[in-house]
Parts: C-alpha cells; structure tokens; sequence
C-alpha cells in the first residue's frame, strides 16, 4: 500500500472525528455553552487567568502534549504490523483522546478550572486523590527514565547531531536573555533562532562527536545518560524564562516545521509501506497484541498527561467554553497526526521487508532510531536532502522533544517531593536543591535498575509507562464520567473508554507481571506490582463513585 | 492601502506569538518576581525588626511607599499580625 494513501485516510479520519463526533460530543454531552462565564472571565488576573485567543491556546496545549512520546510509542508498536498500530492510533484518537482532552477541559472549567488532581478529590474521593500523586509520580519517573535512555541511544547511534543538540541549548539561553531584556521583538527573535538552530544542524554531520566507549569504567550510554541527568537537574532549578520558555518555544516551532516536512515528502515522493500489514511473524517474545498494544501507544491513542495539561493551564485562560472542542479535541488530533507520521515513517522508510525485519528483530527495538532512520529515508527521497542531514534534523527534533519534557518532569517531580515534605513537616525535602537530588536519584535508580548497568534496557519499561499513563488517563475520565452521571446526561460516551482502558491495563499488567517473574527481574516486578495495586484500586473506586453518583441522582 | 493591511497583519500576528511565548510560564515567572519582590520588603523593613542595613538611608523613604503591599507581605510571609511595635497593621 502507498504511505500517500495511509495518510490521507488517517487524516481524513480524524479530520471527519473532529466535524462530527466531537461536534456531537460538545453539542449533546458535554453541552458547551458559549454564554458560560469561564473562569478565565471569571478570575481574570493576568497571570494564571486570562481569556486566550483559541488558536493561541490550541498550539501550547498541542505543544505541551505532543512530545517524544507519540513517537516511541506507535514506533515500537509496528512490530505487529502496521494495520493494527494505524487503527489503534486513529480510533484512539477519534473516540479516547479527543473526548478525554476536551471534556478534561470542561470539568475543570466547570469546577473554577481546578486541577483533575484537586477534581478527583472532590468528585470521587479523598483516597482517590492520594491514589492520584501517586500515579502522576511514577508516570513522571517512568517518562524520566525512559526518555534519558531514549536520548542517549540516539546520541549515540547519530552522532552528527551531538553538536546541534546541546547547541539548541546555548541558542535557547540566548533567546532567553534576548526577550527577557527586551533587546528584540519576538517576530525577529523566532527567525534568527531558527536560523540558528538549522545552521547547527546544517554543520552537524561535518563534526559529528562521540564519547569513548568507556569512560571511567563507565559506558557510553551509561555516561550520556548520566550527563543528562545532570544538566536536567540544574535546568530544573533555573528559572524557567532562562531555558525552559525558550526551549519550549523552540520546540513548537521544530513541531511544526517537523510535521510539515515529513507530511511534504510522504506527498512528494509516495512511498511504499514494506511492513507488513498484519505481521504474522512476529519475533520470538513478543508478547500477545491484545492487550500490549493498547499500552505500548498511549500518547497518540489516549494519554493521561494531557488531562493534566488541560486542567492545569488550558483551561485557566479558556475565553469561550465552546472553544474547548476546537483546542482539546483538535490538539488531540494535533498528536494523533505525529503519531500517524511516526507510522508511516517505520513502515515506509525502510527499503526491503528485510531491512524492517533486521530492525524489528525483537519487542522493544525500533523506538525513535528507527523513527529517525525510516523519517530521514522519505526526507532524502522527497525533498532531496541528504540522508545525514536529514537523520539529524530528525534526531534533533525528537532529542529536543524528549529534553524539555525531562525538565519539566524532573520540575514537577521536585514539586511533588517539597509538598510530600510539607506534609510530613521534613524540612529538608522542602528545598529545591535536595528535593531535586531526590527526584534524580530516583529515576537514575529506576533508569539503571531496570536496564542493568549500561543502562541500555531503560526502554524495558515503556509499556509499564504506557500502563500508567492510562490509568492517569482512567481517572480523568472517572472525574467526567461521574459529573455526566450528576448532571442526568448519558454517560456511555466516557464509560466505554474507561472501561475499555481499565480491562486492558489490568489485563497488560499482568501479563507483563508473569514475564519479569519468569526472567526474575525484581526490579520491575516489584514497580509492575505497585502500578497493578493502583489499577485495581482505581477499579474498584470507579465501580464505588459510580454506584455513589448514581444513587444520589436517583433519590 | 496594501502595505497597511500588511502592517496590521504582522503587528496582530506578532502579538498572538507573544501570547503564545508567554501564556504558559506567566504564573511561573510571576511567582519568581514576586519572591523578589519578597526579598526587597525585608530590606525595606529590616531596620524595624532590629537587622541593621546599611541602606537604610535609602531605603527609609520607599516605607510608606511600600506599605500598601504590608499587609499582603505579612501575611505571606506566615506572619498573621505586623510583627513590627512601632506600627500596627491589622
């Protein structure tokens, strides 16, 4: 099949959600009203609430969501062909993500754009909201330990793109400083940093930079991963206009000059998918599709974190109720077009079914390598640049992707240490600099323990990402599903999915439990483990707030 | 007419970036003023809680200036009354 095709059936599919679906779900269910008096209006303060054009809205929420995630993800999940990956990422989308995103968006801009964390509490429970941290915390450690491993293994399988990398970095200080002294308007800044950043990449493959196999008794990988650590912990203590706010505006940027490219070179040149659509030969391991492709590709299909994203900020600058169709559901679609980029990218940009199957030799392999290599083939054939070139634009895109999310989990992660210091009155976890050790320690822990000391083996633990991501994503949706069930409206459009997210999670779960007990991996069996306890808390706290809400509307 | 149109084009779009560089980091970035902001009252009002300053000369005619914000300050600071005798504030 031509990748030309794939692509404008996915696009076309979602492009068809967003008309009618979401128009139903916003009309009907959710019943947006535009004469609601949103909280942004409400508590105007010109910090935390202020009414937001909608387009300006849709691209930080898309922004803050799309990440390297939607591309580990349906990267891996290929290896049982393309079919199943491409539905899953579609349907998902259509009928989880986008309903999840926006109607996060209107239950808190219903509650005074109170957090899904704070929401949980109130609408479910207390103990659910304890249950809540404790998710959010190892979704962040989990994405933490993942995408160091995930940045390092590209550092090293590219090294042309070493130099432009950490070169965005020092261009992004720069931005920074540029725009906080005011010394240039932002039009000016953006296009003289983009600039920059191309012409790092442009030089990138004529210095490429690798790290000696070992140092100090150390691995590469094992050192790339360490100095990651290391510059994310001090980013985490910067303010956040020095680096983070210029590298985040980066990277919407690099989002969608990326998008565009590689939507431009599919058109351009029509490449064939090599993979096989169903495949039938899979390699000895894999586990079974059902139910481990539901939480290998969680960002793209449905994700958590984007609950999180549109309780916490979004829906604080909402200017019209209504415009939570367009900037949920439509950012949703945003993230389910990179992942359907990403699909075609592993299946198509390979040039035999050979070359696919000698990178899918195992579960796990592929990821953003091969998202790289399979994108940068249809760049070279498309837009005619060269192969290395194009590897690192792609690499960069994907590392800067990653990178920034590190910053900000590592942030958050500190956040959640200095309150849990706050609550058992610890002192010392209360400052940044220990707190933020704290969160490093962990994930390092979390990043060598499950890997073994080279660190390569962090991937080990993307579908127990996934696993968790979903089950952040099922109390998002418990949270809507029981306001519907308040307000007397049918409820079956938020029950379904988090039915269908909750089976699959448990399900995955313990599928993957039995596979770390027979390879004795403690390590994971032990965090396996933990995660289960929380899904089948959550669970059994749905079927109890369900039964709750709807005695109490029945008397 | 044309390089009018054009003109208020770019001033709108330059100001929907503008949004879009600062929408997310607005509350963060307040916060981290607001710490410093913190900082400068104590210097302000150090003299008065017995913390020699060797600023004060300088600092001494931004007091009633200041003193809208006491309270706000007090209280943020986990203070519930003025800790000062010389001056009530609530």
């Amino acid at each position: 099949m031509n990748a030309i095709l794939l692509m404008l059936l996915g696009l076309g599919g979602m492009l068809l959600g967003y008309l009618f679906y979401s128009k139903f779900v916003a009309e009907k269910i959710y019943k947006l009203d535009p004469n609601f008096r949103t909280p942004a209006h409400e508590f105007e303060d010109g910090v935390d609430f202020v009414p937001t054009n909608k387009y300006v809205l849709w691209g930080h929420h898309f922004t803050s969501v799309a990440g390297a995630a939607p591309i580990i993800g349906p990267a891996i999940a290929v290896i049982w062909g393309w079919v199943p990956a491409f539905l899953w990422v579609i349907f998902g989308t259509i009928f989880f993500a986008g309903v999840h995103d926006a109607g996060a968006i209107w239950a808190s801009n219903r509650n005074r754009a109170r957090s899904i964390g704070a929401l949980t509490g109130d609408v479910v429970g207390k103990r659910s909201q304890s249950l809540f941290m404790i998710v959010i915390f190892l979704v962040l450690l989990m994405v933490n330990a993942v995408f160091a491993t995930a940045i390092s293994g590209l550092l090293i399988n590219f090294p042309s793109s070493v130099i432009p990398v950490w070169g965005a970095i020092f261009v992004a200080l720069i931005i920074g400083q540029v725009i906080f002294r005011k010394w240039m308007n932002l039009g000016t800044v953006s296009i003289l940093g983009v600039i920059a950043l191309y012409a790092l990449i442009f030089a990138g493959p004529s210095a490429p930079l690798s790290l000696p196999e070992t140092v100090m008794g150390v691995s590469d990988n094992a050192t790339w991963i360490l100095i990651l650590f290391f510059y994310a912990a001090i980013a985490s203590l910067l303010p956040v206009w020095m680096l983070l706010q210029p590298r985040d505006y980066i990277n919407g940027l690099q989002l969608f000059i990326g998008l565009f490219l590689l939507y431009g070179a599919v058109l351009l040149s029509g490449p064939e998918l090599v993979a096989p659509a169903f495949n039938t030969n899979t390699p000895e391991g894999t586990p079974s599709i059902v139910p481990l492709l539901f939480v290998t590709i969680a960002c793209g299909a449905i994700s958590g974190f984007h609950g999180l994203v549109a309780s916490g900020t979004t829906s604080k600058q909402l200017d019209k109720e209504t415009d939570a169709r367009f900037v949920g559901y439509f950012g949703a679609i945003g993230e389910g077009s990179l992942s359907l980029a990403t699909i075609i990218a592993v299946t198509a940009g390979f040039a035999t079914l050979a070359d696919w199957q000698a990178v899918y030799h195992s579960f796990g392999q592929g990821g953003v390598t091969a998202f790289v290599s399979g994108g940068a083939r249809i760049l070279q054939e498309g837009l005619s640049l060269d192969i290395e070139l194009s590897e690192t634009l792609l690499t960069v895109m994907a590392v800067l992707f990653a990178g920034t999310t590190m910053d900000t989990g590592l942030r958050l992660q500190r956040y959640i240490f200095q309150e849990w210091g706050a609550i058992y009155n610890l002192r010392w976890m209360q400052k940044a600099a220990p707190a933020t050790l704290l969160s490093v320690g962990s994930c390092l822990i979390l990043a060598f323990g499950a890997g073994g000391a080279d660190g390569s083996g962090g991937l080990a633990i993307w579908p127990l990402f996934g696993t968790t991501n979903q089950l952040l994503a099922g109390l998002t949706l418990l949270v809507i599903t029981v306001m519907l069930v308040k307000l007397k409206r049918p409820m079956y459009v938020t029950l379904i999915p988090l039915v269908f997210l909750l089976v699959m999670t448990i399900f995955a779960l313990l599928i993957q439990l039995k596979g770390f007990y027979d390879t004795a991996d403690w390590f994971l069996f032990s965090l396996d483990l933990l995660v289960l306890v929380a899904a089948i808390w959550i669970a059994l706290e749905a079927t109890a707030a369900l039964n709750r809400a709807r005695n109490s509307v029945n008397e | 007419m044309k390089i009018q149109a054009i003109k208020s084009w770019l001033a709108n779009a330059s100001q929907l970036a503008n949004q879009y560089y600062n929408a997310p980091y607005r509350a963060a970035v307040a916060r981290a003023k607001r710490e410093q902001d913190d900082l400068f009252m104590l210097y302000v009002y150090s003299e008065l809680m017995g913390i020699p300053n060797p600023a004060s000369y300088y600092t001494l005619e931004l007091q009633p200036l200041l003193l809208e914000q006491f309270h706000q300050w007090h209280l943020r600071m986990g203070m519930e009354h003025s800790p000062f005798d010389e001056f009530r504030c609530c």
